[in-house]
């Protein structure tokens, strides 16, 4: 039997996955390492509204030059509507307007940021402090609110973070509550502060955080002191603007307006990328030919699931390099990726110990299980209820002891994590806890390899950027299931017969 | 702690990926599988063939026969429940006698009705079975063990490995169940495998968690002089296997029984490579020198082949030898 075609096909993989790459590099200036670069987000807004079958039209906020961020290129897709820009006292906003629309409404915008650390802040305008006027009984509670901050506070800044701490959860008095059951948050902050003759606005901003869809705009208030303003976090007090934090709207204006529609929503997908610094200036529309096979050429939502799903091959290269060439037994072959993946969402750390606590946690209650003598598949599924229970607890409880971090247990996901369970408590029952401990330890190393080689900036630039290593990656796994030699754990394991 | 890939390969040491590749991926079509992986089909097959199996009782095959196991089992003073789709020896339930109501392990331990109906409900679920796919259980007659191999084991049946590769039985091993094994013949799981040479049935060196062993560890009995009965009927048979399945990379699992003598137990097409070291050598050599053999041979043919070429001195009896005038 010749393997004369599997080496040409191998062979072929290789070198039109080379080429590919070569072409990229070439032709569009993609770069080798994500070094030297400039960092741009693309941000892709979707609006959606029902039409009411009449004249419609969308007015909707747009991001401008701000400290961190440069606007680079700005597009839309709205097929139908006629479109306007407009600057003026409003702030940048974006008009849509259509004859007659019914039904459902899609309308994208996407803007290019640069990421500008020196960029110069522009000139914000203070606003006018607002008529406040309280009814009965909030009246009494504003003005105890205000009085306590007042007293425990020297300046605008420092008067915003005490009113802000006051409605924190740990502090909030009676008055906060019922204030909070009222108004709205941040808009009732501005009241207060308004009411104290502080100038304040609510502004709208996004958390810019790489391969997230669907997320929407976070509500900050800004506190101006003469000319100078900070921004503060409505829920926690902070004050200061995070780095990621993109400023949507900040003259006070609506961030969407719909006329002639109704259940209007805004949502967000970004992504970041590195480009040259010259290609991120030029940002060349080339035309997508077929050799410019191109992820960035799909909507950014799309782009970013793919981000994560190129990603895949390199995990499953780890996967069978460690047991092709090391051995290591794992509990479930691609268990270790998807472990992986939920690591790249929660960080390491925090993976490692959720995952110990989830597994640990459910191995109890399944020994449970077993004493009940049930069906696999009903046990399973009870398994898989526990491990969500799990995940709720601790979800809850690390939120309730601060620790944001926690939160991200969700990503795990949760039937593999019922399997793990299930396996690894069959095992405990069969072979006993030394076997668990080899497997479950050899899972976990496996994952978190992968996750190393996953995370890696330069890998994560790689795979996005040139579709060729796809195929690389594919014919280096062919290979290696061509190896007949040794593992490295056979060495060991045999070392007695080569003894006498 | 470690040894050097050119040491193995001296040895002739096959390893895991070249047994799945060069071996197992070549020879074992996988159209082929279910015949072994499935140990009711292997049981009927085997009939088909005139090849001894210990004597099947009944099948289970749907949860609402699982009551049912008691009256099966009733006429019957010791038997064996095992899943038919298990592996590694997964799930394998022996009863060596009943009183009264209880049903009594090898190991002493006394089971009760919904014990022995909860384990067939377990293997009617595929709890043991390869993916979890739902499963049968077969109920099977006690083999009754021959008395002269009792001193060599501790509890449960010691089983003969026999690689068969193309149809010539290439390596044999017996597999001692010990205290650490829990009566099992897992090698991985403690018990202690001898390898067995394929000339004469004797011993030719034992080994327990990969380490070299003369005794067995629990009856303390010495290994060497042991010596499989019926060796050329049980190698026989092992090697007819090959145009019974015509998987060409067969593990066949033998036991003997007092009164049917050598018996196939069951067949597998992932043989393990632990017999390389319970026979302290590689299998490569072996495996080389089938491969350059005509096809088409007798299965007596093969065997003759086997035992001439891949016979044997006792690592064990050296020390008794060397002072032997010769």
């Amino acid at each position: 039997m010749s393997r004369l075609p599997f080496y040409l096909i191998v062979g072929a993989l290789m070198i039109a996955g080379i080429a590919l790459s070569v072409h990229r590099h070439v032709q569009f200036e993609v770069p080798w390492t994500p070094g030297e670069q400039r960092q741009v987000w693309e941000i892709e807004t979707q609006v959606n509204f029902t039409a009411e079958g009449g004249p419609a039209m969308v007015d909707m906020a747009l991001p401008s030059h701000q400290q961190g961020y440069r606007v680079l290129t700005e597009n839309t897709a709205s097929p139908g509507y006629g479109l306007s820009f407009l600057e003026d006292e409003r702030g940048r906003r974006a008009q849509w307007s259509v004859r007659e629309a019914a039904g459902s409404q899609l309308l994208y915008y996407s803007v290019q940021l640069l990421v500008a650390p020196d960029a110069r802040p522009p000139q914000s305008q203070r606003p006018e402090l607002q008529e406040v006027v309280w009814e009965r009984p909030y009246d009494t509670a504003a003005s105890q609110v205000i009085e306590r901050a007042w007293q425990r506070s020297a300046t605008p800044f420092t008067f915003a973070r005490e009113l802000i701490r006051d409605f924190n959860d740990d502090r909030q008095g009676e008055n906060a509550r019922l204030l909070l059951n009222q108004f709205d948050r941040a808009p009732l902050l501005v009241r207060l502060l308004n009411e104290a003759g502080v100038h304040a606005r609510v502004v709208s901003g996004l958390m810019l955080e790489d391969g997230r869809r669907r997320q929407s705009l976070s509500s900050w208030v800004q506190v101006f002191d003469e000319d100078r303003w900070s921004l503060f976090n409505p829920m926690t007090g902070e004050q200061g603007r995070p780095d990621n934090l993109l400023l949507w709207e900040d003259s006070d204006q609506a961030v969407l307006e719909v006329q002639g529609g109704s259940n209007s929503r805004i949502s967000f997908s970004m992504i970041q990328h590195n480009q040259p610094a010259a290609a991120a200036v030029r940002n060349q529309l080339a035309n997508d030919t077929l050799i410019n096979f191109s992820i960035h050429s799909l909507p950014l939502e799309e782009q970013a699931l793919f981000q994560t799903i190129l990603l895949i091959p390199i995990g499953a290269l780890v996967v069978v390099l460690l047991r092709v060439f090391i051995g290591i037994k794992t509990s479930g072959t691609f268990m270790p990726v998807l472990i992986a993946l939920a690591f790249i969402q929660t960080t390491l750390m925090t993976g490692l110990i959720g995952f110990l606590l989830i597994v640990a946690v459910g191995l109890v209650i399944r020994s449970y299980l077993s004493y009940l003598n049930l069906l696999l598949v009903a046990r399973v599924s009870a398994v898989i209820i526990t491990v969500i229970a799990i995940i709720s607890i601790f979800s809850v409880l690390s939120y309730r002891f601060g620790l944001n971090a926690g939160l991200t247990i969700t990503f795990f996901p949760m039937i593999i994590l019922s399997w793990t369970i299930e396996r690894m408590s069959i095992l405990w029952e069969e072979e006993g806890p030394k076997e668990v401990l080899i497997q479950g330890g050899g899972s976990l190393l496996t994952a978190v390899l992968a996750y190393l080689a996953m995370n890696n900036p330069w890998v994560r630039h790689i795979t996005f950027n040139f579709l060729g290593v796809q195929m690389i990656l594919m014919s280096l796994i062919l290979l290696l299931g061509n190896y007949t030699g040794y593992r490295l754990l056979e060495l060991r394991r045999f070392k007695p017969v080569t003894e006498d | 702690m470690w040894t050097t890939p050119g040491r193995l390969k001296a040895k002739g040491i096959v390893g895991m990926n070249r047994r799945n590749i060069r071996y197992i991926g070549r020879y074992n079509d996988r159209r082929l599988y279910p015949l072994v992986d499935d140990k009711l089909k292997t049981k009927l097959l085997a009939t088909e063939y005139g090849i001894t199996t210990p004597a099947l009782i009944g099948t289970i095959k749907s949860q609402f026969e699982v009551k049912g196991v008691a009256t099966m089992v009733a006429p019957y003073p010791g038997f064996v429940i095992k899943p038919a789709k298990g592996s590694g020896g997964k799930g394998i339930l022996v009863i060596e006698h009943v009183e009264g109501d209880s049903y009594i392990k090898p190991s002493g331990v006394r089971l009760g009705r919904e014990d022995l109906e909860r384990h067939v409900s377990n293997i009617l679920s595929g709890l043991y079975s390869l993916g979890g796919s739902p499963d049968v259980a077969v109920v099977e007659a006690l083999i009754n063990f021959d008395e002269s191999l009792s001193a060599y084991t501790y509890e449960g049946v010691p089983d003969i490995r026999v690689i068969i590769f193309q149809g010539y039985p290439v390596m044999a091993m017996m597999r001692l169940s010990t205290a650490a094994s829990d009566g099992k013949a897992n090698l991985h799981q403690g018990a202690v495998g001898v390898g067995i040479d394929i000339a004469t049935g004797g011993a030719v060196r034992g080994v327990q968690f990969d380490r070299t062993r003369a005794d067995h560890p629990d009856t303390g009995h010495e290994l060497a002089s042991l010596k499989i009965p019926d060796w050329q009927t049980l190698l026989t048979l092992a090697a007819g296997c090959y145009e019974m399945t015509r998987l060409g990379y067969l593990g066949t699992d033998m036991v003997l029984d007092r009164d049917h003598g050598p018996m196939l137990l069951e067949l597998n097409a992932r043989p393990g490579l632990a017999i390389q070291m319970a026979n302290g050598e590689g299998l490569r050599p072996r495996l080389d020198l089938i491969e350059r053999q005509p096809p088409d041979v007798g299965v007596e043919e093969r065997v003759l082949f086997a035992q001439r070429h891949f016979a044997r001195q006792s690592e064990l009896q050296v020390a008794e030898q060397i002072p032997c005038p010769a």
